[in-house]
């Protein structure tokens, strides 16, 4: 069926006057009052992707470190804060913010056919509290008092006696800015899924993007409250002298191992559910046609979420569990497969029974399926408990979390850069560059980690500095450096790619692939008001199943930051809802939160002194608005209504 | 926008140059500092007797809380607390009061530690080498308050037999007449 | 794809070249062989599916019309859709099936390799330090009770009870050719069962990281026949010569008027500190540091004099000894067989 364009109904002056009710301030304060949601999404995902690249560095110095044995460039000390720094980087501070946060936070609001995120200023805030506690571990890097005890800290390691010095207390409070963050984000995005969308979306026709993003924001606010209380509980112990985790009297290391774990688990599905939203997406629209399964890839998508909360226990199978629970968690551990295994298979079907334009970002899903698969067929076999007992803590887990990690969220996040980029930026990027990207990266990427699982398999442990030549590991250790080149040389492709399509690319237009849901309803890039005609929707995929004349949503007011409140279910729409407007208060309450955590680092009246200014921005944020006066037209006119 | 990063980069890198003294870990110690005292060292040995000034090496101990907490881990495994427990004393004096019968500078601690003293207090020269016996020193003069509370080590992971080091209240040293001296 | 058939020459060149004592893939023992077994069965399985996944989507992806530079329009194929039905259906019941082979096929092995117990095993304790492993054979008369450290000798085929405990931080006990890890925790204490059935040395190694030296956190395991092994425990018991020589009095009169006394016993000697690893029989042992270093004179000699340029950060503090003391110290300590 050809693709209705949207139909604009042209109003005179509704452009100019929407852009001036949306406009954000500009100038240096002007940059942080901004509350609009696609501001504060490339925000996200900008400051991610920078904080990938550094944590890419470390990771590349810790291949030099490891190239041969009883190499001397890097020492102990520093070797142990890049791996502990490296990993917090990467999984912290840039794929859930890049994956989830900054993503969600971008295309949401556009996909539900809205002008705005719900809760603006606790958006913003989110970004600033991320940038404080990225900072935060950085900078301690910096100053010597880089994290050191590997990204989960185990204690007692992690612990008062073990770690002296406020390496682990940095690391303890990187966690609650950036859970703050992740929680602020997760209550915004639920809140526009559920109450922002465009009429004639129901629960039914949602884009699968949008169920992922759902289920993913639910899973954040049940599995990030898991670890600010461990890594609250750190702190304690480590400040305050609580006895949580020491064992000479009566505490438990275990009991932080499944804490931590309990987060740890739904953690990496966080990561992993974007990307498998990423890839429904992009496979429907290159495929040209609707995703095969919908139904069942929804379900799986739920599916995932509620089962990745039952498996943490398979990260502590080496610890001497009773034979009952691992049994329990292997067998859970292995259901959980089984979602991910239908989605692969819907997938397929949609490719095999669709006609594949096999253009750049498809390319890319592509290396997420032969890579990703790899990495889920280990995790199997690491879902085994006496396979696992003999691989964990090996170079083998090393090379599965990285094949499910980096093909399983890099491959779609990078194919879903050269898709919505265009959006973003308005211009296309370069599509021989990008391939020569994926060429160089999917073959860096299989030499250095493959070869991970033999050394896992030939018994090298992880996290060690150096090993000895009797060991007999260097060959691999080489050539798993020597894909560090191919991997780093493909990224530097994909920035100037990026920078000069920037400039010089193609003029994308709104809908430059072809694509169904809402968000290429927009010019690209979007102006501050999304959509010029709020839109409604008639099927699963909003523009392939437009009428030529598609309702559109009258009544919503213009001169105020105003949306359309619509039900749950089936969204009819129920009531218009004001919007603050850009605020610098977010700003100064991430100011004064960030105040009250670093001051507890090093003092427990941090937190006494601390609330002190939290509370007084707070009283400015929360400072009740008012209404904007009504205009002076008769009320039945300002009713949302279906215009038919 | 480019601004604002380029001023983030240039205090990262300014940062970089800077070190945070307190987290400086030195794992290899100057040879000089693990050497054990081999010559006769001749004090003079009265309560009291003037502080023997501390030479720079105590500095960089007393700054660093991996050498204090070093030095705390020391002092259980090298059996001070046979005598001085976790500081409330038994056979030997207190430690964590502000009473200081041979000096509270850490080059006092030092010289007590490394020479002996009347009434029970061996001498461990040549068994526990200079750098140790540094740490030792800073992590005692942790025990009264005397170092800043982010650098004092923080509690073990063993039975509770008092509040950390970095609670303890700052006890100005008395020496052994009861009376405060003046704050160095 | 270029990643995928990389796979046979890497596995050839690496399988050709790795002599197996500590590989999970050159067994020793039951508990081993057992996991190698599913690792292949698991291994083979999880290869056909990727095989015949990776051709489904080469299939399904063979016909692209990349010529087209516009985007296609949307179309539908519901008599294809009604197929892929049975076809995902089929798929997903296969996958499940599987995953329940694999399940089962778990637990078995997991049964097998727990169940290597015995009422009459060789017990051994063995508690992890930072950065070494205290190996003690208790015995209920204290005197039988053999204390060393970072080298465990069993004898062949027997059944081995390994009780584990930790002194400071997390560890974990890690022989690949004999089974699995097992983690030793401060505050628990686990029995971790393992057998080995042919003679030799294998290798093990700290699984946890545990702090700056975890990477040289090694061990060894000694396999020997059963007399051979009564001969070392017996030997293990004994308490330090008494030297007899000018040069080896000299050095145990070095070894006790310097810092090593205070972390170092020598049973037989007034040296009885626990801090450090029990140095009675010292030279009985292949390996020092942790199975850092071979144990020969000059390896010795560095370690003891800086053993922070070796190990940076573990708890042996440098000892700049007079070349003469330190020539004495090597050899009263290689006396100590």
């Amino acid at each position: 069926m050809a693709i209705s364009e949207p139909v604009v109904v042209p109003q005179s002056g509704a452009a100019d006057r929407l852009a001036r009710t949306w406009a954000q301030p500009r100038g240096f304060w002007g940059w942080f009052q901004n509350v609009h949601h696609t501001a504060i999404g490339v925000r996200f995902m900008v400051t991610s992707f920078i904080f990938f690249l550094l944590g890419g560095v470390l990771a590349a110095m810790m291949r030099w470190q490891l190239v041969r044995p009883e190499h001397n460039a890097i020492g102990p000390d520093l070797y142990n804060q890049l791996f502990t720094v490296h990993g917090s980087t990467m999984i912290f501070l840039f794929a859930v913010p890049m994956m989830f946060q900054g993503f969600g936070v971008y295309v949401v609001p556009h996909m539900c056919g809205t002008r705005n995120i719900a809760f603006p200023r606790l958006n913003a805030f989110s970004y600033y509290i991320y940038v404080v506690g990225a900072l935060l571990l950085w900078v301690g890097l910096f100053l010597k008092t880089g994290a050191d005890a590997g990204w989960f800290a185990y204690v007692p390691l992690s612990g008062p006696e073990f770690t002296p010095g406020k390496r682990s207390d940095f690391w303890a409070q990187m966690i609650t800015f950036t859970e703050v963050s992740a929680l602020g984000v997760a209550i915004c995005i639920t809140t526009t899924i559920l109450r922002y969308r465009a009429p004639g979306m129901t629960l039914n026709r949602m884009p699968i993007l949008l169920w992922e993003k759902l289920v993913t924001s639910i899973m954040v606010i049940f599995a990030m409250p898991s670890v600010m209380v461990v890594s609250s509980m750190l702190l304690m112990d480590r400040t305050i002298n609580t006895q949580f985790f020491n064992p000479s009297v009566g505490g438990d290391v275990l009991l932080y191992q499944h804490l931590f774990w309990f987060f740890g688990h739904p953690e990496v599905y966080i990561i992993f559910l974007p990307a498998t939203a990423i890839v429904s997406t992009v496979v429907a629209v290159f495929a040209r046609r609707h995703i095969f399964g919908y139904v069942p890839i929804v379900t799986s998508v739920v599916a995932t979420g509620f089962l990745g909360f039952s498996v943490w226990v398979h990260h502590m199978f080496a610890t001497g569990l009773p034979q009952m629970s691992a049994s329990f968690f292997t067998a859970a551990s292995l259901m959980i497969v089984i979602p991910t295994a239908v989605q692969f298979y819907c997938w397929m079907a949609t490719i095999w029974h669709g006609r594949l334009q096999l253009k750049l970002p498809m390319l890319w899903i592509f290396g997420f399926f032969f890579v990703f698969l790899i990495g889920g067929l280990s995790g199997v076999m690491l879902a085994s408990v006496p396979l696992d007992w003999q691989v964990h803590d090996t170079f083998f887990v090393v090379a599965h979390f990285h094949y499910v990690l980096i093909g399983g969220a890099l491959f779609p996040m990078f194919g879903g850069m050269y898709f919505w980029i265009p959006k973003i930026t308005g211009r296309m990027m370069n599509d021989r560059l990008g391939k020569i990207h994926f060429w160089l990266f999917f073959v860096g990427f299989n030499l250095t980690f493959f070869t991970m699982h033999f050394l896992g398999l030939h018994g090298m442990p992880r996290r060690v500095y150096t090993y000895t030549p009797e060991m007999r590991w260097g060959a691999l250790n080489l050539l798993a450096t020597i894909g560090v080149v191919f991997m780093t040389a493909g990224i530097l492709v994909f920035i100037a790619n990026f920078f000069q399509s920037k400039a010089t690319g193609r003029f994308a237009g709104p809908n430059p692939w072809g694509a169904g849901s809402l968000e290429w309803a927009t010019p690209s890039p979007p102006p501050h008001y999304n959509f010029l005609e709020l839109p409604t929707v008639n099927g699963r995929e909003a523009l392939w199943e437009a009428e030529p004349n598609q309702p559109i949503v009258g009544g919503v007011r213009e001169d105020i930051p105003e949306v359309l409140v619509t039900n749950t279910l089936d969204s009819e729409p129920e009531y218009r809802d004001e919007l603050p407007g850009p605020s610098i208060w977010p700003f100064l309450t991430a100011i004064a939160v960030s105040i009250a955590f670093i001051w507890s680092i090093f003092s427990p009246w941090g937190i006494a002194y601390g609330a002190i200014p939290v509370v007084i921005t707070l009283i400015g944020w929360l400072w009740p608005r008012g209404h904007s006066p009504s205009p002076r037209v008769p009320e039945p006119a300002l009713e949302a209504r279906w215009i038919r | 926008m480019r601004n604002r990063v380029s001023i983030a980069m240039t205090i990262l890198l300014l940062l970089s140059i800077t070190s945070c003294k307190r987290e400086e870990r030195q794992l290899r110690p100057d040879p000089n500092a693990s050497q054990t005292l081999n010559t006769v060292q001749v004090s003079g040995l009265n309560p009291g007797a003037n502080s023997i000034s501390s030479p720079p090496p105590a500095g960089q101990y007393e700054e660093s809380a991996y050498a204090v907490s070093q030095g705390k881990t020391l002092y259980n495994q090298y059996n001070c607390v046979g005598c001085h427990a976790n500081g409330g004393g038994g056979i030997g004096p207190p430690l964590m009061d502000n009473n200081w019968i041979y000096g509270s500078e850490p080059g006092n601690v030092f010289a007590t530690i490394m020479q002996g003293r009347p009434n029970g207090m061996p001498s461990f020269r040549n068994r526990i080498p200079e750098y140790q016996a540094w740490e030792i020193a800073a992590y005692v003069r942790s025990m009264s308050g005397l170092l800043p509370k982010d650098v004092a080590p923080s509690r073990s992971d063993q039975l509770y037999v008092k509040p950390a080091e970095q609670s303890m209240p700052y006890q100005a040293p008395a020496g052994v007449t009861g009376e405060p001296e003046e704050k160095k | 794809m270029i990643g995928f058939s990389r796979v046979p020459l890497l596995a050839a060149g690496v399988f050709a070249s790795y002599p197996g004592d500590h590989s999970i893939l050159h067994p020793a023992g039951p508990q081993a062989s057992n996991i190698e077994w599913l690792y292949w069965v698991i291994f083979w399985i999880v290869f056909v599916v990727y095989v015949v996944v990776v051709l489904g989507f080469m299939r399904a992806g063979a016909r692209t019309y990349t010529s087209a530079d516009e985007m296609l329009p949307i179309m539908k194929d519901e008599a294809g859709d009604r197929r892929a039905s049975w076809a995902v259906g089929s798929a997903i019941t296969i996958t499940v099936l599987t995953l329940f082979a694999v399940l089962v096929m778990s637990e078995i092995t997991g049964k097998k390799v727990e169940g290597e117990t015995s009422k009459n095993p060789v017990t051994i304790q063995v508690i992890g330090h930072q950065w070494w492993w205290e190996v003690i054979y208790p015995d209920p008369q204290a005197d039988q009770t053999v204390t060393t450290a970072n080298e465990i000798h069993v004898p062949v085929g027997k059944r081995v009870v390994i009780l584990t405990n930790s002194a400071d931080v997390i560890h974990s006990f890690w022989a690949p050719s004999i089974n699995g890890k097992r983690d030793l925790l401060p505050g628990y204490s686990s029995a971790f069962w393992l057998q080995i059935d042919q003679p030799g040395v294998y290798h093990g190694q700290c699984a946890e990281f545990c702090g700056l030296q975890h990477a040289h956190m090694g061990f060894s395991i000694v396999a020997e026949r059963e007399d051979a092994f009564s001969q070392w425990k017996a030997q293990q018991l004994k308490p330090a010569q008494d030297p007899t020589e000018l040069v080896t009095v000299h050095g145990r009169d070095v070894f006790l008027s310097h810092a090593c006394v205070m972390c170092h016993t020598i049973r037989g000697t007034d040296a009885g500190s626990r801090l450090g690893p029990d140095l009675t029989h010292i030279a009985s042992r292949q390996m020092i540091a942790a199975e850092t270093l071979p144990n020969t004179p000059g390896a010795l000699a560095g370690w003891i004099v800086d053993p922070q340029r070796i190990k940076p950060g573990n708890r042996m503090s440098p000892n700049p000894l007079q070349p003469d003391d330190l020539q004495a110290l090597i050899t009263y300590l290689q006396t100590l067989k």
